[in-house]
């Protein structure tokens, strides 16, 4: 709060705490699994499919709507549409087919979870077991069995390129120079493969639906999510409703990170509630089913060959990403696009191919991960990367600053870079873990070491998705400013009510946000994911404040007879820097103001709109990826990491995490170091700890025992956040996302430092500290590694 | 079924009720008292979202069974602000940006009560080991033990 009195834009840049935090810290924030329904709630439960993939021959639920308690039983018979964010390729509940094991077979609707729970297993499924596919290089294979064989009849947008025939529900390509050309001119050439298992996002809220629908057939449903207008839509469409009949609302969501985006179990809900009008049935996620049944992050093998010219210059770089994209695609297909796109990491380099490939495999449903495919990709990027300097002997903070996008970059799209930090991220974050300088290692048999990684990612999302909010006032001149942009956890309700309150002129105390969100009074946000509220729907606000208060000074300047160039609002007072008339808003703002002499009254309630949506993104050629802006934006930054390794048990500790990020102008710096830590343990979690054992496609770890995340005995490291403003062109006063992007580079900056501690690369993730031991173990045995 | 009758108190409030043998002090708190203040994450003991006083001590309500509290005292999120005055340790979080989605703030305070209530000056990493059974995926838990230890140093 230092800069108060002296900020310009105040409360914008103002460390302001979060206009959520009372209610959170006692207790009262709802949450959807907090909202009463009375005694007449019912429940549901899932029938799930035990194989990876299989045919349903037959089933038979009459054991189970014989149970007492049971109201009603739904199968894919009731679900004859298809569903699906980008490319529509599954039904609510399975039809013919189950394609992962946890697959919804059947949903039993009862008074009691117990009771539900107990007639799902009197539904009688039986299957023709099918051959799974379980890694994304046999589902490329010629003679794979297909997963999706209607996959050529399904619905799809334009950008997405499913092939007909195979498991490939999208391959995106990059055609940029001539790669086979430029190798010969390389002095160094690196190549190599790099896997990423699945990861889930482990929101301490498991996913929570209650759904109704009315005599009329309208639905309403609350939920835990971060999309209530897609859901509306998708919903709405699968079931063949207007979408004004299917009404969405969502409270606090207690952790998002992508996996309550889309839709996931929500539909389930609505299905099972339309079998019992007049009755609200609620669907809880177990712990257990959340880590397999809801999205997860896709897996991924990277192959990357990277060149350069002795003086450090990269030449060349010519990539393939196969993505383990599971059952389904909500996101898959847009996350494989991303990742092509994006597939040379924030680096100009002339001469690229890229081919990336969304992979039908009979896995989890891949879904949108807090930083949508960049920390996968990245994982190989920035080691490839290292591995080059390595090669070419340049130090690799040199070797980076030398090939890193700067302000009018050609990126791997052939469009030209907006103004971008990112060498003042990476001069800051190395300084401030004294890059360069040998530090000693705390005990004889530990090594120290250090590293970096940088990053870039741009909201990845159709060309025109879009935002909107209203601003009113209060009779007392607060302000109730409403959004369809969620509150995750991400700060976004706070940096709406700061940018309404300096856009109009009023202390941000005056300022609430309306909550929960609500499809049928809240205006539209296409959905909060990809980092873009604080960006897209910022912009939305700045323009529906302007408008508010635009209203406000027509109306003070036809009273005072002034012109309106000369009025302002400060600090909740209208004032005149001509005549220094001033009043207040009170009252005016809502009773409008008394003409002379009596003869009625102007103005009225003052209710301000905006929207905002990008209208300059261009399409990209289906053959080379070229197009002259291909997304709105990067984010770039760098984290350097200082940490050693224990050569005993293999054990890494991080001792220091730099994290620098270009976030354009920081609305409320103190939120923006909040994200760059919490992404930094997230990061740091999904490197040492994280990954799925999947056998024969059924998860065996699926509790907080076996999946371990981060803990508090875990991060006794200290992180250095470092904000770079350089501000944004299409920005609410400069600003661009940094929720995703604090994550992106945190595992192979931990993998470099490892590299950099004990000559050991991890080309997959997690880095444990058994594969550390037996890496060292071989090591000593004189073994590559 | 199996019920019985229990006396208890909660958030400083005498109550009595009558349970059935199998529902968890987490689903009586929070469907019987509509105390949703208290979370549920997983309802293994894994996650801590769930946790309470009972008689002072830090458990998991998802492991507790409503008849266990017979004759006990139990203290929640709902009874650490008194009078509309925030306890300290709420203050601190809201200072320290403790907190983000929040789902996990109330067992996170709670836990942090009760090693205040029997540490009240604690280093650094006592407040990592008091907290270690309660897990927070927004925060990287660094504001959180910040905001702890600056109860702390305002007496808890």
């Amino acid at each position: 709060m230092s800069t108060t009195t002296t900020n310009p834009t105040r409360p914008v840049g103002d460390s302001v705490k979060r206009i959520d935090a009372l209610e959170k810290v006692t207790g009262e924030a709802l949450f959807a699994d907090d909202l009463q329904f009375g005694p007449g709630l019912l429940f549901g439960r899932i029938v799930r499919s035990p194989h990876p993939h299989a045919l349903i021959k037959h089933i038979d639920t009459s054991r189970a709507l014989a149970m007492p308690g049971v109201k009603a039983v739904v199968t894919g018979a009731d679900t004859p549409k298809q569903i699906g964010l980008y490319l529509k390729d599954r039904h609510i509940f399975c039809r013919e087919r189950t394609r992962y094991v946890g697959d919804p077979v059947a949903g039993v609707v009862a008074t009691s979870e117990e009771i539900a729970e107990a007639a799902c297993k009197l539904v009688e499924v039986e299957y023709e077991v099918l051959e799974p596919v379980l890694d994304p290089l046999r589902g490329m294979a010629p003679d794979a069995p297909l997963i999706h064989p209607d996959l050529g009849n399904y619905e799809v947008p334009n950008f997405i390129f499913p092939k007909a025939g195979t498991n490939i529900s999208n391959h995106f390509k990059i055609r940029k120079g001539d790669p086979d050309a430029a190798w010969a001119l390389c002095d160094a050439i690196v190549e190599d493969e790099f896997r990423v298992p699945h990861v889930q996002h482990v929101p301490i809220e498991p996913h929570v639906a209650v759904a109704k629908m009315d005599q009329r057939g309208e639905i309403t449903l609350w939920t835990s999510s971060q999309s209530p207008f897609a859901q509306r839509n998708l919903i709405a469409e699968a079931l063949g409703l207007s979408q004004s009949s299917v009404r969405v609302i969502a409270p606090f969501v207690g952790g998002g990170f992508g996996c309550k985006a889309g839709v996931t179990m929500e539909a389930l809900a609505v299905v099972m509630a339309q079998k019992v009008p007049g009755y609200a049935v609620k669907l809880r996620l177990t712990r257990e089913e959340e880590f397999f049944t809801t999205f997860v992050r896709q897996g991924l093998i990277a192959r990357t060959k990277i060149g350069a010219t002795a003086d450090g210059k990269i030449q060349a770089m010519q990539t393939e990403y196969f993505w383990d994209a599971g059952a389904y695609t909500e996101y898959g297909v847009n996350i494989t696009r991303a990742s092509g796109y994006s597939s040379t990491g924030p680096y100009e380099i002339p001469n690229v191919r890229a081919d990336s490939y969304c992979v039908y495999t009979n896995h989890p449903v891949g879904g949108a991960f807090r930083g949508f495919g960049m920390p996968e990709i990245h994982w190989g990027i920035e080691q490839i990367v290292d591995m080059l300097a390595e090669a070419i002997g340049m130090d690799k903070a040199e070797f980076r600053l030398k090939n890193c996008i700067r302000t009018g970059s050609i990126i791997a799209t052939g469009s030209t870079m907006h103004p971008v930090g990112l060498v003042e991220c990476i001069k800051q974050a190395t300084a401030a873990i004294h890059w360069g300088t040998e530090e000693r290692a705390s005990a004889p048999h530990k090594r120290r070491g250090k590293g970096l990684a940088i990053m870039w990612k741009a909201p990845a999302m159709p060309p025109n998705a879009g935002s909107s909010a209203s601003v009113r006032f209060n009779e007392d001149a607060t302000v109730t400013v409403s959004v369809g942009g969620q509150e995750i956890g991400q700060g976004a309700f706070t940096v709406a009510a700061q940018m309404a309150a300096a856009a109009l002129g009023v202390p941000y105390e005056w300022v609430r946000v309306e909550g929960p969100i609500d499809t049928q009074y809240n205006p539209y946000e296409w959905q909060t994911v990809a980092s873009r509220l604080t960006w897209s729907m910022g912009n939305a606000v700045m323009a529906a404040a302007k408008d508010a208060r635009r209203q406000v000074l027509d109306l003070a300047a036809e009273h005072w007879g002034e012109d309106v160039d000369h009025l302002d609002i400060k600090d909740g007072m209208v004032i005149s820097y001509r005549s220094e008339e001033a009043m207040p808003l009170k009252k005016m703002v809502v009773y409008g103001l008394p003409k002379p002499a009596g003869q009625g009254w102007r103005g009225g309630p003052i209710i301000g709109h905006g929207s905002f949506m990008p209208s300059y993104v261009t399409g990209l050629d289906p053959e080379t990826g070229q197009g002259p802006r291909s997304v709105v934006h990067y984010t770039t930054g760098c984290q350097a990491v200082d940490l050693e390794v224990d050569t005993i048990t293999g054990q890494v500790t991080i001792l220091r995490i730099a994290a620098a990020f270009d976030v354009g102008k920081a609305i409320n710096p103190d939120q923006v170091r909040a994200q760059i830590e919490g992404g930094a343990v997230q990061g740091a979690s999904t490197a040492l700890f994280e990954g799925f054992q999947l056998k024969n496609g059924k998860l065996a770890n699926h509790s907080f025992v076996d999946y371990r995340i981060a803990t508090s005995v875990d991060v006794p490291f200290e992180i250095i956040p470092i904000i770079i403003e350089v501000p944004q062109d299409d920005g609410p006063w400069g600003a661009r996302g940094i929720g995703e992007h604090s994550m992106v580079p945190t595992a192979p900056a931990i993998a470099n430092a490892v590299a950099d501690a004990i000559g050991v690369r991890v080309l997959e993730l997690p880095i444990t500290a058994e594969k550390l031991y037996l890496a060292l173990e071989a090591q000593a045995d004189g073994m590559p590694v | 079924m199996t019920t019985h009758h229990i006396t208890f108190t909660i958030n400083g409030a005498q109550e009595e009720a009558l349970v059935t043998s199998h529902i968890t002090l987490l689903a009586f708190l929070r469907e019987r008292l509509g105390l949703t203040g208290t979370k549920n994450g997983c309802a293994t003991g894994e996650c801590g979202a769930c946790t309470v006083l009972l008689d002072g001590e830090p458990v998991n309500a998802c492991l507790v069974l409503a008849a266990e509290i017979d004759g006990a005292d139990v203290i929640t999120i709902e009874g650490l602000a008194h009078d509309g005055e925030l306890e300290p340790l709420q203050q601190a979080f809201i200072d320290h940006t403790g907190t983000q989605c929040g789902f996990c703030t109330p067992g996170i305070l709670i836990s942090a009560r009760a090693l205040l209530n029997r540490n009240p000056d604690p280093t650094e990493d006592d407040i990592k080991d008091a907290l270690r059974g309660n897990l927070c995926r927004c925060t990287g838990y660094q504001r959180i033990i910040n905001a702890v230890q600056d109860a702390a140093k305002a007496g808890g």
